[in-house]
C-alpha cells in the first residue's frame, strides 16, 4: 500500500489518499473502512442518456464517484473489496443519494474520510504501508490422505486448495495398493502447488507433517522437477526472514499468554468483562485484541475497544491486534476475541463469573 | 408450409391442459406396482375396510347376504322350495346362513335347502347331515381344506409372535426393534421405510390381520369376501411362513455364534505398543515366526535382504513391516495385522508404530484392540528415555487404558543386553508397576515378562540358563495365552468402522471394506447402512484372516466385499450399521474429557484434533460446561475459565465435519475419543450427549 497523502485534523477528523497494490491491502482496507465513512475512488458506472428524439443509449462511464459507505463486503478467496453506498457528492452523471457500489481496484488511488480516526486505523495505515512485510510464503500442511496448500501473507492465511484421498493401508502380503494410493496423493498435491502458488510473488514454500510424509513428497516433488527440467532454487536467507513476521509475534503472544494461565490463572484473563476490569487496575501488561472486533457495526462496541487499546497503551503495556485470517486470531475470536496478561495478579477477577453471553 | 405455421404457432397450452392435473400427484398413486408385489405392500385402506366390515356391520351384512340370497332364489337359481310360511322362510335363510358359515360356498344351495327341511330347521342337525351324506363327501372335502389351512397359518403367526416376543425379551438379536413392533398386532404399522426388510414386515402384518379376523368372523361371516379367497390371499399367508423360515435362521445371534464359534478358540485382539526402537516389530515377528506363521524360506529371503542394506537386526520386524519406506527407515508406520493361535486363543495381533509422529496409527490400533503388550527396553538409558514424560512408554500406556484396555502384560524386551540381569528387571518392574496402578491398571491384570525378541528367548520356550536362574515363570506365549477374552457385545445393532477400503484383490468389481465388527453380526447378503454416506450396501463376501465365511460377530477383524457403494464416496471412519438402528451422526458432542498432564490450559475455542477409531478430525473445545472431581464425578466448578492439568471436566466440542458417532453408555468401544494437539495427546474423553 502506498500513501500518497494523508490530511488529518487535531479532532481527529480527516481525509488519507492510498493506492493499494497487493491482496493484502484489500484486506487492511477493509480492515481501515468502516460503516459511515466517505470514499472517493475512480469507479465505472453505466450511464441511461435519452437523446432529444426519445431513443436511450446506455454507456459504461469511468468517473471519480463520493459515496458514504454501507454495506462492505470482502470476499477472501480473491481479496476484492466492494463497497456499497450512497453518492454524497455532485457529479455529472450520477444523482445525488443515488446509490453505488465502488470496487477497490488495485493501483488505483482512493481517498478515506472519517469522522474520527483512531489510533488503531492509524497504525493500521502504517503497518500496511510498510514494505518490508511482503513476504509470501506458501505452506503444504500434510499427513497422510490429507494434505492443505496455504497461503501465508503477513495478516492473512488463505487456504487455497484441501486434498483428501483414501490411502489403502498396508497388508499382509500386499502393500502395492498402498504405494499407488500414496503416488496419486503426491501427484495431486504437487498439482495443487502448480496451480495455485504464483512463483513470482511467492519466495519460498514451507512443507510440513508429522512423520516422513514432508521427506517423501519433497523427494518427490524434486524428483518431478529433474523430469520436467524445472529450476528449484533453495534460498536459506528467505527461511531466517521469515522468522520474525508479524504472524509469528502473535502465534508467540497468544503462546505465552496461555502458558501465564497455566502457571498463574490470576493474572491472564478473557473476556471483555475481565478484561475491561483489570484495565480499570491497571494491571494490563499484554493486551491480544482480535481485529473483527474494530469491524463491528455498532460505533459505540467499536469505540469501547478502541478507547480500551489506547487506555493500555497509556499505561505502559503494549498491544497487539491479531489478524482475524490467522489461525492465531481465529483462536483469539474463539476466547472471545480479546485476552489480556497482567502485570500483576488480580485474584479478585477469578471469583467472578463470565457473562453467559460472552462465551458461548 | 401453412399447414406447418399452424402447428407452430398452436397453442400448446391449451391442447394438453389435462396434462397440468396429473402434476398434483405421484405417478404411484395411479398405477399399482406389479401385481407380484402388491401382496406384500401394505396398503392402510384394506385393513380398514375389514375390520370394519368384520366388527360393526355384521348384522346389517347378514341381512345383506339374505338378502341375496332371496334374490338368488327368486330370480336367478330355480331352486325347489317348497311353499312355506314368511316364518319358515325367515328360519330357512337363517339356518341356510349358518350352514354356509361352516362350510363355506361350497354348500350349494339346493342341497343346503333340502337338508333343513328334512331336519325340520335345526341347523346342527341339517349340517351333521350334510357332512355325512355321501354325495357331500367331495364337499365336506373341500370343507376340510379350509379348517385345516385355517389354523395352520395361524400356528405360524403364533410361531412368528412367539419367537419376536421371545426376540424382543432377551436381547440376543441383531434387529430387535423393528420386528417388537411388528408383534403388537393391535399396532397400526407405521413403517413408509424403505429399508431391505421392512417391506416384508406390513405385509406379513396384513396377511396376520386378516388371518385373525377371519379366525373370529368365519362364523358369522358366510362365504368370505372374494378378497380373502383370491391367489393373494395365499401368497399373503405363504409370506409369514417364509418369513419365518428366514428370520428362524437370522434371528439367534448367541446360538448362531455358539453353533459357528464352539469348536474355534476364543477371539482376542491384541495390539502390541511401546517406545520407538523398544523391539515391537522384532519380537513380534520373532513371534510369529517360531509359530510357524511365517516359512523359513521366507525368513531366509528376509535375512538375505536385510543383510543387503547393513540391518540384519530388522530381519524379524521385516515380517511385519513390509512397505519399502517402513524396511528402509527400521521403523513402523502404520499398524500391522497378523494372526497366531495360542493354546485356547486364536490372537489377532496389531503390531502398533511407536513413534511419536504415528501416533494416531497406534491410536487407531489400540481402538480395535481387547488386551495389549507393553514392550519396553530393558538396556541401560533405553528404558529412561522411554518412560520419562515425552516418551512413548508413558503415553502409550495411557492411551491405551483410556482407550478401554484393562489387561496388559509388559514386556521387558532386550534382556540379554544387560546379562539377564535380575535386578534390572525387577528395577524396571517397581518402576512401571507404580506408574502403570497410578494409570488405572488393577495390579491383578498386568503381569511382567522378560524376554529378548532378537534371540527369541522365552517367547515360546524358556531354556536359558541364566534366566532359568531366576525366572521361572510362564513365557510370553503362555501369558498371552491367560488373557481373558473381553465379553462382546453380540446382542447390540451391528456396527463396523470402516478403517480400510480398496480395491478386492479377485478381480471383481466390488469394493473391499476392512474393519472390526463392534457389535452384532453379520452374513453375506445383509444389506447395510453406509453412514453418514447414507446408502445401502450389500454384503457379497465376508473374509477373515482372508478366509471366505458366511457370516462374522462382533470383536472379528473382517474384510467385506460390498457391493452398491462407490469406493471413492466411502471415507475412513464411516460407520456400516444395522439399517434399522442407524449409528449417529454429528458435529457436536458433549463429552467427559480427563486432562492429562499439559502445558497449555484447555480454554473454550482451543484447537484441538480429535481422534475416534480410524478416524483423526480437527475440531474445537466449544465450550466448558464444567469441571468435575476426578474420582467422585462431582461438579467442582461451573463455567470454568480454563481446564488446566490432571483435571476433569465436561466440555462441548465441535467438530470440523460431521462424524459417525455413539454414546458411551451405549457402546463402550464407540464412545471413546482421544484429544491431541500439538502433536501431544492432551485428554481422553468419553461421548454423553450428541448434540
Amino acid at each position: 500500500m502506498k500513501l500518497v497523502s494523508r490530511y488529518i485534523e487535531r479532532d481527529g477528523t480527516g481525509r488519507v489518499a492510498l493506492i493499494p497494490e497487493n491482496p493484502e491491502d484489500m484486506w487492511h482496507a477493509y480492515n481501515l473502512i468502516s460503516h459511515g465513512d466517505t470514499i472517493r475512488a475512480s469507479t465505472i458506472r453505466k450511464v441511461q442518456t435519452e437523446s432529444a428524439t426519445g431513443s436511450s443509449s446506455s454507456s459504461r462511464v469511468r468517473t471519480m464517484l463520493t459515496v458514504e459507505v454501507e454495506t462492505i463486503d470482502f470476499d477472501t478467496q480473491a481479496c476484492v473489496l466492494r463497497l456499497k453506498g450512497r453518492n454524497v457528492e455532485e457529479n455529472p452523471y450520477v444523482k445525488m443519494g443515488a446509490y453505488h457500489t465502488v470496487d477497490i481496484e488495485p493501483n488505483r488511488k482512493f481517498s478515506l474520510t472519517k469522522a474520527c480516526w483512531d489510533i488503531v486505523a492509524l497504525e493500521r495505515i502504517d503497518m500496511a504501508c510498510d514494505p518490508s512485510q511482503n513476504a509470501d510464503v506458501a505452506a503444504v500442511i500434510m499427513h497422510e490422505g490429507l494434505a492443505n496448500v496455504c497461503l501465508v501473507t503477513g495478516a492473512m492465511t488463505l487456504v487455497r486448495a484441501k486434498i483428501d484421498v483414501t490411502i489403502p493401508r498396508k497388508r499382509k502380503g500386499s502393500t502395492s495398493q498402498h504405494e499407488k494410493g500414496l503416488q496419486k496423493f503426491y501427484d495431486t498435491v504437487l498439482q495443487a502447488i502448480l496451480r495455485h502458488v504464483n512463483f513470482e510473488v511467492t519466495r519460498c514454500i514451507l512443507l510440513a507433517s508429522p512423520g516422513f510424509v514432508k521427506d517423501h513428497f519433497f523427494e518427490y516433488m524434486m524428483q518431478w522437477a529433474s523430469k520436467n527440467d524445472n529450476q528449484v532454487l533453495a534460498d536459506p536467507a528467505v527461511t531466517s526472514r521469515m522468522a520474525d513476521t508479524k504472524a509469528m509475534a502473535e502465534v508467540k503472544a497468544l503462546e505465552n499468554f496461555y502458558a501465564v494461565l497455566q502457571t498463574e490463572p490470576s493474572r491472564a484473563f478473557y473476556g471483555l468483562k475481565h478484561v475491561l476490569k483489570a484495565n480499570e487496575g491497571q494491571a494490563i501488561d499484554t493486551l491480544l485484541v482480535s481485529d473483527n472486533l474494530f469491524r463491528s457495526q455498532s460505533v459505540e462496541e467499536r469505540k469501547t475497544y478502541v478507547k480500551l487499546v489506547e487506555s493500555v497503551r497509556d499505561n505502559g503495556g503494549t498491544t497487539r491486534i491479531f489478524s482475524s485470517l490467522h489461525v492465531s486470531g481465529e483462536q483469539l475470536i474463539q476466547l472471545t476475541g480479546v485476552a489480556a496478561i497482567l502485570r500483576f495478579p488480580m485474584p479478585e477477577l477469578e471469583e467472578e463469573p463470565l457473562d453467559s453471553d460472552e462465551d458461548s | 408450409m401453412a399447414r406447418h405455421r399452424n402447428i407452430r404457432t398452436m397453442n400448446y397450452d391449451e391442447e394438453y391442459d389435462g396434462y397440468d392435473d396429473v402434476y398434483g400427484h405421484s405417478v404411484e398413486d395411479d398405477y399399482a406396482s406389479s401385481p407380484s408385489m402388491q401382496h406384500f405392500l401394505y396398503d392402510r385402506s384394506q385393513e380398514h375396510q375389514m375390520s370394519a366390515y368384520m366388527q360393526s356391520d355384521i348384522p346389517e351384512e347378514d341381512e345383506l347376504v339374505s338378502d341375496e340370497s332371496k334374490n338368488g332364489n327368486d330370480v336367478g337359481a330355480p331352486s325347489r322350495i317348497p311353499p312355506l310360511g314368511e316364518l319358515e322362510q325367515a328360519q330357512l335363510y337363517s339356518c341356510l346362513d349358518l350352514l354356509r358359515d361352516r362350510m363355506g360356498d361350497a354348500l350349494s344351495e339346493q342341497a343346503g335347502i333340502d337338508a333343513i327341511l328334512a331336519c325340520n330347521f335345526d341347523a346342527e342337525k341339517a349340517l351333521d347331515q350334510l357332512l355325512k351324506t355321501s354325495v357331500a363327501s367331495s364337499l365336506s372335502k373341500s370343507t376340510k381344506i379350509i379348517t385345516k389351512s385355517k389354523p395352520a397359518p395361524a400356528i405360524q403367526v403364533e410361531k412368528i409372535r412367539g419367537s419376536e416376543v421371545r426376540d424382543g425379551k432377551t436381547p440376543v438379536k441383531v434387529v430387535s426393534a423393528k420386528k417388537v413392533v411388528a408383534t403388537g398386532f393391535s399396532l397400526p404399522p407405521t413403517s413408509t421405510d424403505a429399508s431391505s426388510s421392512a417391506y416384508r414386515q406390513p405385509a406379513k402384518q396384513e396377511s396376520a390381520v386378516e388371518e385373525t379376523s377371519r379366525q373370529l368372523g368365519c362364523l358369522r361371516t358366510p362365504g368370505a369376501t372374494p378378497r380373502s379367497t383370491s391367489p393373494a390371499d395365499r401368497e399373503a399367508i405363504a409370506t409369514p411362513k417364509s418369513q419365518a423360515r428366514t428370520r428362524e435362521s437370522r434371528v439367534d445371534v448367541a446360538s448362531e455364534y455358539v453353533k459357528e464359534r464352539s469348536g474355534t478358540k476364543a477371539l482376542l485382539n491384541l495390539v502390541v505398543v511401546g517406545h520407538v526402537d523398544a523391539g515391537k516389530s522384532t519380537l513380534m515377528g520373532h513371534m510369529l515366526f517360531r509359530l510357524g506363521q511365517v516359512s523359513s524360506k521366507q525368513m531366509h529371503k528376509y535375512e538375505q535382504e536385510s543383510k543387503k542394506l547393513g540391518k540384519q537386526s530388522f530381519m524379524y520386524a521385516w515380517v511385519l513391516d513390509e512397505t519399502g519406506e517402513e524396511r528402509s527407515r527400521g521403523i513402523t508406520m502404520d499398524v500391522a495385522q497378523s494372526q497366531f493361535e495360542t493354546e485356547s486363543k486364536s490372537i489377532t495381533l496389531l503390531d502398533a508404530p511407536g513413534h511419536r509422529d504415528f501416533i494416531p496409527n497406534m491410536i487407531f490400533g489400540a481402538a480395535q484392540a481387547d488386551v495389549a503388550l507393553l514392550v519396553v527396553d530393558a538396556t541401560t538409558g533405553e528404558f529412561e528415555t522411554g518412560f520419562e514424560s515425552g516418551g512413548q512408554t508413558r503415553e502409550h500406556a495411557l492411551l491405551v487404558r483410556s482407550l478401554g484396555v484393562s489387561q496388559l502384560g509388559v514386556v521387558v524386551n532386550k534382556l540379554d543386553m544387560v546379562g539377564w540381569s535380575r535386578d534390572r528387571f525387577n528395577e524396571i518392574v517397581a518402576r512401571l508397576g507404580a506408574f502403570l496402578k497410578q494409570a488405572g491398571y488393577k495390579e491383578q491384570d498386568v503381569f511382567y515378562v522378560p524376554v529378548s525378541g532378537l534371540t527369541g528367548e522365552n517367547l515360546t520356550v524358556l531354556d536359558e540358563p541364566k534366566l532359568t536362574e531366576w525366572y521361572s515363570g510362564p513365557t510370553l506365549l503362555q501369558a498371552i495365552d491367560k488373557f481373558r477374552p473381553p465379553e462382546r457385545p453380540l446382542n447390540r445393532p451391528a456396527r463396523l468402522v470402516i478403517s480400510d477400503i480398496f480395491k478386492s484383490v479377485g478381480g471383481s468389481s466390488g469394493c473391499c471394506l476392512a474393519g472390526r465388527l463392534e457389535s452384532g453380526m453379520m452374513q453375506t447378503g445383509d444389506k447395510l447402512l453406509i453412514m453418514p454416506l447414507n446408502e445401502m450396501i450389500q454384503i457379497k463376501n465376508i473374509a477373515i484372516n482372508e478366509v471366505s465365511k458366511g457370516s462374522c460377530f462382533a470383536g472379528d477383524q473382517v474384510v467385506l466385499t460390498v457391493s452398491g457403494a462407490d469406493l471413492s464416496d466411502v471415507s475412513l471412519g464411516s460407520v456400516l450399521c444395522d439399517p434399522s438402528q442407524p449409528v449417529k451422526v454429528t458435529s457436536r458432542i458433549q463429552a467427559r474429557i480427563v486432562i492429562f498432564n499439559i502445558d497449555i490450559p484447555i480454554t473454550t475455542g482451543y484447537p484441538v484434533v480429535i481422534h475416534y477409531q480410524s478416524l483423526s478430525e480437527a475440531a474445537t473445545i466449544s465450550k466448558l460446561i464444567a469441571q468435575i472431581h476426578k474420582s467422585t464425578g462431582e461438579v467442582v466448578r461451573k463455567r470454568p475459565r480454563c481446564l488446566t492439568k490432571q483435571t476433569s471436566g465436561l466440555v462441548e466440542i465441535e467438530i470440523s465435519r460431521p462424524i459417525c458417532m455413539e454414546l458411551y453408555k451405549d457402546y463402550r468401544e464407540l464412545g471413546r475419543f482421544m484429544i491431541r494437539a500439538n502433536g501431544t495427546t492432551i485428554a481422553a474423553g468419553l461421548v454423553t450427549g450428541i448434540l
